[in-house]
């Protein structure tokens, strides 16, 4: 009986996940977690604004943001951590985000498959209650496998 | 480029993530995505949301195009995308270019998508629908 791998722990991978490669270059950093959700902050940062005039950030870092966040609750709902790729994601933006704000992306896992995990979840300035975004995406497994996270971290004890 | 409008098809954010006008197509721009660091996702694949944000700026500079050409001044809010995923983006160049659909008074939408090697095998598409404040 070999051990079994540590449960998957957004709050201690997230930043580790997000440092690198795209989601590094954007700076997200980790927010919160529940059982089935994460969130992940984008900070205010000028070269991601979407227009010259106005210091709001752009639409397509959003996205980045939700399709972030939205793997992570995956991997937080189900406990593995394993490779899975986007099939399918929709945003809704109900509102421009406020200046110099950062948006942060929160995102549920609420049914997973065999091979599909679905996901819907809001991007807001500092209010959940008043999103600026609404999302909803379809996460396919392309690998049966979990893989270890390459950080000394994820041996720790998980928590529940 | 002697036949672009001299209009500004790429935001701040399109810039620093490294899209550039790669040519016209017909009356559309086609922006491409050089293989970098910044549009990685998982090892050896293109993030979702740097395709996505190629696939958007692609909407927006043909829609930016069209307008400027009927001598339209306007501005551009976005309602929704929905991005679908159809290939792992290899770690290689990417290019974008929108249909127009439907251009109205108030809102347009707008069918986008991306590839790399073969425009004939896209690595994504997406059906965008843009608000239109005109100027003035």
């Amino acid at each position: 009986m070999s051990d079994p791998a540590p449960r998957f722990d957004p709050s201690a991978a997230a930043d580790f996940l997000v440092s690198r490669a795209h989601n590094g270059w954007l700076g997200m950093r980790f927010s919160d977690h529940g059982e089935d959700w994460v969130e992940m902050e984008l900070p205010w940062r000028a070269d991601l604004r979407g227009e010259e005039e106005r210091d709001i950030l752009a639409s397509g870092p959003i996205v980045s943001l939700l399709d972030m966040a939205g793997g992570l609750s995956i991997w937080t709902r189900t406990g593995e951590f394993r490779a899975i790729a986007t099939l399918d994601l929709r945003v809704d933006y109900t509102r421009p985000a406020r200046e110099r704000m950062s948006v942060f992306g929160r995102v549920q896992c609420y049914r997973t498959t065999r091979s599909a995990a679905f996901v819907r979840g809001i991007a807001h300035d500092g209010d959940p209650d008043d999103p600026v975004a609404h999302m909803q995406a379809v996460f396919m497994t392309i690998d049966k496998r979990t893989v270890d996270l390459p950080d000394r971290r994820s041996g720790e004890n998980a928590r529940g | 480029m002697a036949e672009a409008p001299e209009i500004a098809l790429l935001t701040p954010y399109a810039r620093s993530l490294g899209i550039a006008l790669d040519r016209w197509d017909q009356e559309a721009p086609v922006l491409r995505v050089d293989f970098s660091e910044a549009v990685l996702g998982r090892p050896g694949a293109l993030h979702g949301g740097a395709i996505s944000g190629l696939l958007e700026t692609a909407g927006y500079g043909a829609l930016r195009a069209s307008l400027a050409r009927s001598g339209r001044e306007a501005s551009f809010v976005p309602i929704n995308i929905t991005v679908q995923f159809l290939r792992a983006g290899d770690e290689k160049r990417s290019f974008a270019s929108a249909r127009i659909v439907k251009l109205g008074r108030r809102t347009a939408n707008l069918s986008v998508e991306a590839w790399q090697d073969d425009a004939a095998k896209p690595i994504a598409s997406a059906v965008m629908n843009v608000m239109i404040r005109d100027a003035g």
